[in-house]
């Protein structure tokens, strides 16, 4: 009896390491998976990819490989970034390319899963990638950059915001970094004075979330707030918020920051709902996508607040939502506004070096490194973009606010 | 009243755990293995009851039926494929191939369905209770999980106490070569406790979704732990204890989230299981059982 319960604790806690790692990770590789979305947004690729090859001139072709999760939990993010790259490529090869030389681009799923998303580099640079579009999410791009920086391949993350995935130095991304994030909100919170009484609750698995936040708490004592509950879930716990939004409910907290991804988000408010808790939650980029849960009931998003650079309802996204929704039936998210910058971005470089359509990864990325400091690019999520040598954007944020279901400018 | 507020959150976070202990209990008072495929079976009950409660739009009552059809099935099967062959192998052996069944019922979850959360709909209708001008509320889920857990642990003592399959079924638990000398069928017997077990699985894991709803391949798995971790306290094997042990963790586990760091409570409730396996290696409710030689 007691050799049999000895024998049960140590499985036990073997799942439970297990657990942690495959909970917020895994997912599956087939189509099905993420439903319609994915299975229609899978054959919208390989028609764009036809599509794109097929218009290739006398210029030659330049291979972009896109890496982000199709499926899994963080799918929303992978199915835009794909989206947006393709609908970037396709105008741009309409326009007659860069300089004759037509773009071709290729999605690889990488169900935000650190060690899956090295697995579709390698699938993209056997295909004969020239430069890459991703990894979408932070911990994933950062085990990328790390490749992408022992082959000398150019890289730009569309959204991986940690600040580890731009660390080497020919990674380079068109998002925020975590704490300029964390910055950025706390500022945002504090000019408009939107609250003085902030909760905090964060993923303390993810470096995601635990970056923005402790960014948010360092700014927030120089922007007047006080923060009156810190708390945290891991990717095991992520069901039961209940403790977390009492304390913040007790503490009088008037805002709720919430530096977490969307899937948690949704939970949270919907426990909120039933507690009567109606303080102001605010988010990051990570809160994009709540709106396309599935089954879940958009009006408690209503008031939401989240730092963004893009909205659709602005003047200059005007054309790219158009084209956005006639193509793929749903509104564009900031992650899709990204990655159609980074296709930009490289159609900036590729100008300003002038590099050759066969000119192999090392020599693009070399010619790159030095033209992506050079370039500037009025983009959907920023007017006069730029980089510096350290791989970071140069942009002003800007908040948006959730108003009868549609995202709405501050 | 904010320590009242955290108590009820805890006793409702226990009363899931202790529903899914229950049918851990059960398996392993009988069987004597720990069949550690029991979150993944609650996992399958809750995909059941979305699919065709949220998905073809039946009653929620036809999803649970039909999540309880599915489960008890599941189970008879797993037990028939997967460890009837291993009847005589050393229990290290059992407890192996439980954690491959686990494993594998996530993946074909994940396979089937993705790894997409989604949002459960409620399938209980009783309304919450408001205390204190609305300052403590008591949801109805917590209500009905609550219930449901005293109506299965009455429904199981009795059955195993009154009726001649659960009295074969106490024979079997006590001496298998006995039993078997008696005239009882062991491996009836067996696939009967499973199909019982699984069958309380679904209920669990309908009533699991309903109070955190949010639907996932792994939705099972740490409740799963957690609900082990719970038999184990209040005597693994007891009936009474799953339910003792299940609302104790909960309180503990939401007490210290409150009171100690929200950082730190899965330390602590993890911490909490070898404290009691040292102290007390029966749990609170356990019997002393002398190894036979």
């Amino acid at each position: 009896m007691k050799k049999l319960i000895t024998l049960g604790l140590a499985a036990a806690m073997a799942a439970s390491l297990t657990a942690c790692g495959s909970g917020n990770g895994g997912g599956s590789t087939t189509a099905a998976a993420g439903g319609e979305t994915t299975a229609a947004a899978g054959k919208e690729t390989t028609a764009a990819a036809a599509d794109n090859s097929g218009a290739a001139s006398s210029g030659g072709t330049f291979k972009i490989g896109v890496i982000g999760p199709l499926t899994g939990p963080a799918a929303a993010y992978g199915i835009a970034v794909q989206n947006g790259a393709d609908l970037a490529v396709k105008e741009i090869n309409a326009a007659g390319g860069v300089n004759g030389i037509m773009l071709e681009n290729n999605t690889q799923d990488d169900e935000h899963d650190p060690q899956k998303s090295v697995n579709a580099y390698n699938t993209l640079k056997d295909w004969g990638a020239q430069a890459i579009v991703g990894s979408t999410t932070s911990d994933p791009c950062i085990a990328v950059a790390a490749e992408t920086s022992n082959d000398n391949m150019f890289q730009i993350t569309p959204s991986g915001s940690a600040v580890e995935c731009v660390a080497p130095e020919n990674v380079f991304r068109v998002c925020f970094a975590d704490p300029d994030q964390g910055t950025a909100s706390a500022v945002y919170i504090g000019e408009n004075k939107l609250a003085t009484k902030v909760a905090v609750i964060y993923d303390s698995s993810t470096t995601y979330s635990s970056g923005i936040r402790e960014a948010f708490v360092k700014e927030a004592g120089t922007q007047g707030l006080e923060i009156v509950a810190d708390e945290a879930f891991t990717a095991d716990n992520a069901t039961d918020f209940s403790v977390q939004l009492d304390k913040a409910k007790e503490a009088g907290a008037e805002l709720v920051f919430l530096p977490i991804y969307y899937q948690e988000a949704s939970v949270i408010l919907k426990q909120a709902s039933d507690k009567d808790f109606a303080p102001i939650f605010f988010g990051c980029d990570g809160m994009d996508g709540i709106l396309t849960v599935e089954n879940f009931d958009t009006s408690l998003a209503e008031g939401l607040m989240l730092l963004t650079p893009f909205s659709t309802t602005e003047e200059s996204s005007k054309a790219f939502t158009e084209a956005y929704v006639a193509a793929y039936g749903i509104e564009p998210n900031q992650f899709a506004a990204d990655s159609y910058d980074a296709v930009y971005a490289i159609k900036a470089a590729m100008e300003k070096s002038g590099v050759a359509a066969d000119a192999d990864y090392s020599t693009v990325c070399d010619a790159f490194k030095a033209a992506m400091t050079e370039i500037s690019i009025d983009g959907l999520t920023g007017a006069g973009m730029t980089w510096n040598a350290a791989g970071e954007p140069d942009k002003a944020p800007k908040a948006v606010k959730i108003v009868n279901g549609v995202y709405e400018m501050q | 009243m904010s320590f009242l507020s955290y108590l009820i959150s805890g006793i409702s976070l226990g009363s899931v755990y202790a529903i899914i202990a229950l049918g851990y209990t059960m398996v392993y008072g009988i069987a004597r293995m720990l069949n550690f495929a029991h979150g993944d079976i609650i996992m399958v009950g809750g995909f059941a009851i979305f699919t065709m409660v949220s998905t073809l739009g039946m009653a929620p009552l036809v999803g649970i039926v039909t999540a309880v059809a599915v489960c008890t099935l599941l189970g008879v099967t797993i037990e028939f494929v997967a460890y009837r062959p291993l009847r005589g192998a050393s229990s290290l052996a059992v407890l192996i191939t439980a954690i491959g069944v686990s494993y594998l019922l996530q993946n074909l979850a994940l396979l089937i369905f993705g790894s997409n959360a989604r949002q459960f709909t409620s399938v209980v209708t009783v309304p919450g209770i408001k205390l204190a001008g609305g300052r403590l509320s008591i949801s109805g889920e917590t209500i009905v999980t609550i219930i449901v857990c005293i109506v299965i642990m009455a429904a199981l003592t009795a059955f195993i106490n009154k009726t001649r399959i659960g009295q074969a079924m106490l024979a079997v638990s006590e001496d298998r070569g006995a039993a078997t000398l008696m005239g009882i069928n062991v491996n009836r017997t067996i696939a009967i406790t499973f199909a019982i077990g699984s069958a309380l699985a679904a209920i669990a894991g309908a009533l699991l979704c309903s109070t955190y709803p949010s639907l996932t391949p792994y939705t099972g798995s740490m409740p799963g732990i957690k609900a082990f971790v719970a038999a184990v306290f209040g005597g693994i094997g007891s009936i009474p204890g799953a339910l003792l042990g299940g609302i104790i963790l909960g309180v503990v586990e939401n007490l210290s989230k409150a009171y100690i760091s929200s950082q730190l409570s899965d330390a602590i409730v993890f911490s909490m299981l070898i404290v009691i396996l040292l102290v007390r290696p029966t749990g609170i409710l356990g019997k002393k059982i002398n190894e036979k030689v």
